[in-house]
């Protein structure tokens, strides 16, 4: 018997406190768990140190004033460049960052979840993420070749939010579009991990829906699971749905001033999340 | 299918297409909407043993248009961002990169432009450059030649150049190979004795005096600079018809 570990957005979100480092799933603007961020957004929790391949999950975070440092390798909307919420929150100096290369941010991933302190890579030698990120350390060889490496400390999460396709009562997780992203390392790194997915199907459906490899989550890295249609909007969901590219245009519109942002913020995210579909249904 | 003289931007995408030439079998790898075109032209002619994605997650060994939804793909691999990390880590890629900052040295910054605490302008951040640049082959598209993007000193270091690489402790730069540069005005290159960026060709229609001007510090340039090669009518061919029917690579680099 599949055990029940569903739970509702709002106990996902009640889940985060002050000051806790929160791992996002998905990838720029593709399968964000939106339904939870901006659940989060509702919540009082603040300082919070997001870890992301960051789209506008850190946007809305940081426009919200939950965020106290981001930890990224870039922050974009795909089709729009930059990301707007972003980019203020950067320029204005209200964040501080630990800002990584790509792979690096993958490194410090595994090696949360291998329990390892750091994973050796030639990847930052030479380049800026060493002079800002002053913490990195580099560690030498003990064999013969004796050389020089970065070693990626790892980024351990007290929760990571991701987003699937499917999931059954039980916190399996099944992706159905070309790329799992990062979102299996992201739970594996956390200490509890929440997943959102766009229908909850008896176990049985699984490979009716896709292969066996596509079954990527398994209920070891899951505490809990909330169904959420819709809930990546208006991030990319392929099969189930594209990027929303003109809500995202308003989104990034409610950048712009204080009032654009406090219209966006009233309409869109001090609501339910019905209401929010309701609101953003075509 | 449009005709008429090489354009500029089909100039560049011939450059574009001889940095992938002589690669072998490797993953060929150009961001960008010109680098694309030009990659997938040295694909289509000289060197087909190149391996390419599909600009996502799929590996494709047709020649696929840019810009066209659901393009027909002959589908030879699955190259999700955790693979391509392997790919980039063992070496067996040649990537094409822009960057908003370029130095003497090929130092590449897309990252920020000001201070690291509170930028003046915030772009892309490192994404994946330093491992790039450490590990691979690596050569720049810089769309748009100017001295605010040739500059004496990058703000930021993302992608290494010659003179972090050659800094690094025992050989740690070993795997660094900054290529070429192509712009919308010439080819550059860092075959130099001390690596410095040297001015290979300019496009028909651009002196060397205006790279001179558009560029922030000093070029080597040894002797008479040879103008770009146009590109071949079979490239032209595969250009406008095959590769970017819609003239994608017109908008990027319009024709002067």
């Amino acid at each position: 018997m599949v055990p029940d570990k569903r739970v509702t957005i709002d106990e996902i979100a009640a889940e985060v406190r002050d000051g806790m480092t929160v791992g996002i799933g998905g990838w720029g603007s593709r399968r964000k768990p939106m339904a939870l961020v901006r659940a989060l957004c509702r919540t009082a929790a603040k300082d919070l140190r997001i870890v992301s391949y960051g789209g506008p999950d850190v946007g809305l975070l940081c426009r919200a004033g939950k965020v106290r440092e981001i930890v990224y390798a870039f922050v974009s909307l795909d089709s729009i460049a930059l990301e707007p919420h972003f980019r203020n929150a950067r320029q204005s100096g209200a964040v501080t960052t630990m800002e990584l290369d790509e792979g690096m941010f993958l490194l410090g991933l595994q090696a949360a979840a291998w329990r390892v302190p750091f994973l050796p890579t030639r990847v930052g030698l030479g380049s800026d993420v060493m002079r800002f990120n002053r913490s990195l350390r580099t560690v030498t060889s003990p064999y013969a070749d004796a050389e020089e490496l970065v070693a990626m400390p790892a980024l351990n999460l007290d929760v990571a939010l991701i987003h699937m396709h499917r999931g059954d009562q039980g916190g399996t997780g099944q992706y159905l579009n070309v790329d799992p992203y990062f979102d299996d390392l992201m739970c594996m790194a956390a200490a509890r991990r929440f997943m959102s997915v766009e229908r909850i199907v008896e176990t049985e459906q699984f490979l009716a829906d896709g292969p066996p490899q596509s079954i990527r989550i398994n209920r070891l890295m899951v505490d809990g699971v909330v169904e959420t249609p819709h809930g990546a909007h208006f991030t990319e969901c392929v099969p189930d749905y594209a990027r929303d590219e003109a809500f995202q245009r308003a989104y990034t519109a409610s950048a712009k001033s204080d009032d654009a942002w406090n219209d966006f913020r009233a309409r869109y995210i001090d609501v339910t999340e019905g209401e929010y579909q309701q609101a953003v249904a075509p | 299918m449009r005709d008429g003289p090489p354009t500029r931007a089909e100039v560049c995408a011939a450059a574009i297409a001889d940095c992938f030439a002589h690669d072998g079998e490797i993953l060929a790898n150009p961001i960008g909407t010109l680098p694309v075109i030009g990659g997938r032209l040295a694909k289509a002619t000289v060197a087909p043993e190149l391996v390419m994605t599909d600009g996502e997650a799929l590996l494709v060994e047709n020649i696929i248009p840019i810009g066209v939804d659901n393009p027909e793909k002959v589908v030879a691999g699955w190259n999700p961002y955790r693979t391509m990390f392997d790919v980039v880590w063992s070496g067996r890629r040649h990537v094409m990169m822009s960057g908003s900052q370029l130095d003497k040295f090929g130092n590449q910054n897309f990252a920020f432009i000001g201070s690291y605490d509170a930028p003046r302008t915030q772009l892309l951040g490192m994404r994946g450059a330093p491992g790039n640049t450490i590990n691979d082959k690596t050569s720049y598209w810089i769309p748009a030649h100017t001295t605010r993007t040739f500059v004496p000193v990058v703000d930021v270091v993302s992608g290494v150049g010659y003179d972090r690489a050659r800094e690094l402790p025992a050989h740690g730069g070993r795997f660094h190979d900054i290529h070429r540069v192509v712009t919308n005005l010439c080819v550059a290159d860092f075959e130099t004795p001390d690596h410095r960026m040297r001015l290979r060709s300019v496009h028909p229609g651009v002196t060397v005096d205006d790279v001179v001007a558009a560029t922030g510090f000093e070029l080597a340039i040894d002797g008479a600079i040879p103008t770009s090669r146009l590109p071949t009518d079979d490239e032209l061919m595969w250009i406008r018809e095959r590769i970017d029917p819609n003239g994608l690579g017109e908008e990027e680099v319009p024709n002067p």
